[in-house]
């Protein structure tokens, strides 16, 4: 079995068979990550395009290690070093980046869409590495292996993701991802960041933290962005944390084996309390070293596609 | 000179005209009209048009001379209506010639049928004192191909904040004020501005947006945005401000006109507001019965518009609207951009679509849809458009401007956007095969095929 696409613009646009091969694929990898030797020769030759239009750590030096991993040719442009200061529009930087030779093409980008827009316009394969408030779906990906291979499976889970869903592109690319797999997804958060609408997505919608974690299976904690108070959707962290956030005596009420994710970076003791991060349940550092074998297996699943 | 028009369908609702008829035309101006049909196989649904049929009788033709330099255009199959009115037309210039001038807007507008285009205010520098009001109407009789009365702006600089000169506008030929674009977010001044254009007895035309609601939105609020992970508009922040717009015009005893309604409840309150006698009108936009929100899918920046598309619910409400007479007007809210600026990002790239060369076509389909008669489309199009800015035009009267468009109300074609003579090419209606069309056009003494 071959993806259909030769981008991968977001979950929304994936079959339930193309994620269910990403993560069988990824199994594969991590294998591979935990040799001596983490190399392969799969990709050599071609070359990747890290276009991080909005800062990022994680997410870039997680395409980087695994493009690395995979033998590609890397090149790194952000947006402090690239001409779009000057003036250069959008279509025009993905061009130029092509004609280097690019293969691979991962874009960050703070409008929803822009992966889609460049990718009308290059033949080069197009990964969204997390646009606007639209998706951010190897994201949603690592986050399903990672349930997947603590808890086995993902139908039928209760899984709570709890904060600002809707600014969280990780938030949608998940319920996408864990609706189409069956999940009892569960968003927790104020109704100003938590839109009732989702619930036509076959999501259910909570305000109260403690009814929501009512015996789920898995707690995704977002992170919660400094600059969202003093907007009005919430008056201050302090009351946000005393609301919504998960310290271990909320956490009692999941599931006994259930696990903590968070996408990182964290606020501790604003979301998440260090004692629930630190915890024997979280697996929050596991899901950044999944992050590589799953955007290995993205990688390499795309270059499939051409052949 | 002098041009025969025959055999047309003849529809005039400012007269009660709907019949089979010729019109002759002598040096621009209209000398005589003949109905020698009434069109009884025409259904006329509405109440608005009292059926007249028997008063015109006018006198017979004179004999028309055949050759000199005249002619005489066979009308058979077409309908031949009052050169339409355009109320709301973004012409670009000055200051913004790389999008549209007035040149190429009048042009597109003449293809689109209408003879006369009102040019919004939203220009560098904005229309906000006589000597850009002198410029513009100075150009469009140097450049223009149809007619064109400026809109002013409210405000100085559209900023909301003192009043412009409205009085010295309209002495220079403005006949509506708006801040189009940009709503008048004080309500204080937007009271003084109703209250203030009582003397010229001209509407202000609104902008209805609440800013601080719609802040940072780019599409209809909902599902789909959420979805798309674009920021929303919600409908209110234009009914808001509607609601506001009717409660000061009614303290100001003024006359206002609401731009581009694109919602149900738009629709209610505007109606609402009708049956308690306020004095307000208001215009849609072919795009807001046409498509809806879901055309934004795939990030198509050329359905992005302001207000935004909006669901299926508000579409028929506002086809409801039109149809009950709460909505008097179909305007273009012609909005031409620059290809490179529609080739971006969808929350970078500006909203507006390019309207004047779909319009007729567009809404001819609610003619076809049994939506409006064709004499109610003519009242949406012309007549009313005329009678709210209180222009002598919209009525094909012995004595008045040949201004005058022939349809062919069944004829398909397919909208080709990188054909449209405007400049601009951002429409979402590009590849849409539409029946209807206008296949001439005589304004200013010319005749346009």
């Amino acid at each position: 079995m071959k993806l259909s696409s030769k981008d991968l613009l977001g979950i929304k646009e994936l079959t339930k068979d193309e994620i269910t091969l990403i993560l069988d694929t990824a199994s594969g990898f991590k294998d591979v990550l935990k040799r001596d030797i983490k190399k392969v020769p799969a990709l050599r030759g071609k070359t990747a395009v890290n276009l991080f239009f909005e800062p990022s750590t994680r997410t870039r030096t997680s395409f980087e290690l695994a493009e690395k991993r995979l033998s590609l040719d890397v090149l790194n442009l952000s947006v402090t070093t690239s001409s779009v200061v000057k003036g250069e529009s959008l279509i025009d930087t993905a061009l130029n980046v092509q004609a280097l030779g690019a293969d691979f093409m991962v874009i960050r980008h703070s409008s929803s869409g822009a992966p889609h827009l460049i990718s009308k316009h290059i033949d080069a394969t197009v990964i969204n590495g997390g646009d606007g408030i639209n998706e951010h779906p190897t994201q949603a990906l690592l986050d399903a292996f990672t349930i997947k291979e603590k808890i086995g499976r993902i139908e039928g889970l209760k899984i709570a993701i709890v904060g600002d869903i809707l600014h969280s592109r990780v938030a949608k690319s998940n319920i996408y991802l864990l609706t189409k797999f069956g999940a009892e997804v569960r968003l927790i958060g104020p109704p100003t960041l938590v839109p009732q609408e989702l619930e036509e997505l076959g999501v259910k919608v909570f305000h109260d933290m403690d009814s929501g974690l009512d015996g789920a299976n898995a707690v995704m904690v977002l992170r919660i962005q400094m600059e969202r108070q003093g907007k009005g959707f919430f008056p201050s962290t302090l009351e946000y944390s005393k609301n919504w956030g998960l310290t271990s005596e909320r956490f009692r009420r999941a599931d006994k084996d259930a696990i903590v994710m968070h996408p990182g970076p964290m606020n501790r003791g604003v979301e998440v309390a260090s004692d629930v991060a630190d915890g024997p349940r979280s697996v929050i550092l596991e899901q950044v070293t999944n992050g590589l074998a799953v955007r290995m297996a993205v990688m390499y699943l795309l270059a499939g596609v051409r052949e | 000179m002098k041009i025969l028009i025959k055999n047309g369908h003849i529809i005039d609702p400012s007269q009660g005209i709907d019949g089979i008829g010729d019109i002759l035309i002598e040096d621009g101006k209209i000398i005589e009209l003949r109905v020698k049909s009434s069109e009884s196989g025409v259904k006329d649904n509405s109440k608005l048009i009292p059926n007249k049929s028997g008063q015109n009788s006018n006198p017979p033709l004179p004999p028309f001379v055949k050759g000199g330099r005249g002619g005489i255009i066979d009308a058979s199959g077409l309908y031949i209506m009052p050169g339409l009115i355009d109320m709301h037309t973004h012409l670009r210039e000055p200051g913004y010639e790389y999008k549209e001038t007035i040149k190429t807007g009048t042009t597109a507008a003449v293809k689109g049928g209408f003879t006369t285009v009102c040019a919004m205010p939203n220009t560098n520098p904005v229309n906000d004192n006589s000597s850009v009001t002198d410029f513009i109407i100075r150009k469009a009789i140097q450049e223009g191909a149809c007619t064109v009365y400026p809109i002013g702006a409210i405000t100085k600089g559209q900023k909301g904040e003192e009043l412009a000169e409205m009085g010295i506008m309209y002495s220079e030929g403005c006949v509506a004020f708006s801040d189009d674009g940009k709503p008048v977010m004080s309500s204080l001044i937007m009271r003084r501005a109703l209250e203030y254009v009582r003397t010229f007895n001209v509407p202000i035309i609104s902008h209805c947006e609440d800013i601080n609601l719609s802040e940072g939105g780019v599409m209809n609020e909902g599902l789909l945005s959420l979805t798309l992970g674009l920021k929303g508009i919600p409908s209110e922040a234009e009914e808001i401000m509607i609601g506001r717009d009717i409660a000061l015009a009614k303290l100001a005893n003024g006359r206002l006109h609401i731009a581009h309604v694109s919602t149900e409840g738009s629709v209610r309150i505007i109606r609402d507001a009708k049956e308690r006698g306020i004095d307000v009108t208001a215009e849609t936009c072919p795009h807001y019965f046409s498509i809806t929100e879901k055309t934004v899918e795939g990030y198509n920046t050329n359905a992005k518009v302001n207000p935004p598309l909006r669901t299926k619910k508000d579409a028929d409400a506002i086809k409801q609207g039109l149809k009950d007479g709460t909505i008097d007007v179909i305007a273009t809210d012609h909005a031409p951009h620059h290809r490179d600026e529609k080739l971006k990002e969808f929350d970078q790239s500006p909203s507006g679509i390019s309207g004047l060369e779909t319009a007729l076509s567009l809404s001819l389909r609610l003619v076809h849809e049994g939506v409006l008669t064709m004499p109610q489309l003519v009242e949406k199009m012309a007549v009313n458009p005329a009678k709210i800015l209180g222009l002598n035009k919209g009525a094909l009267k012995i004595g008045s401007d040949s201004d005058i468009v022939l349809i062919d109300a069944n004829k398909e074609f397919k909208v080709e956007a990188e054909r449209f003579v405007s400049k601009g090419k951002n429409t979402p209606f590009d590849g849409w095969i539409l029946k209807g069309m206008p296949v001439m056009t005589i304004c200013k003494g010319k005749v346009y095929e």
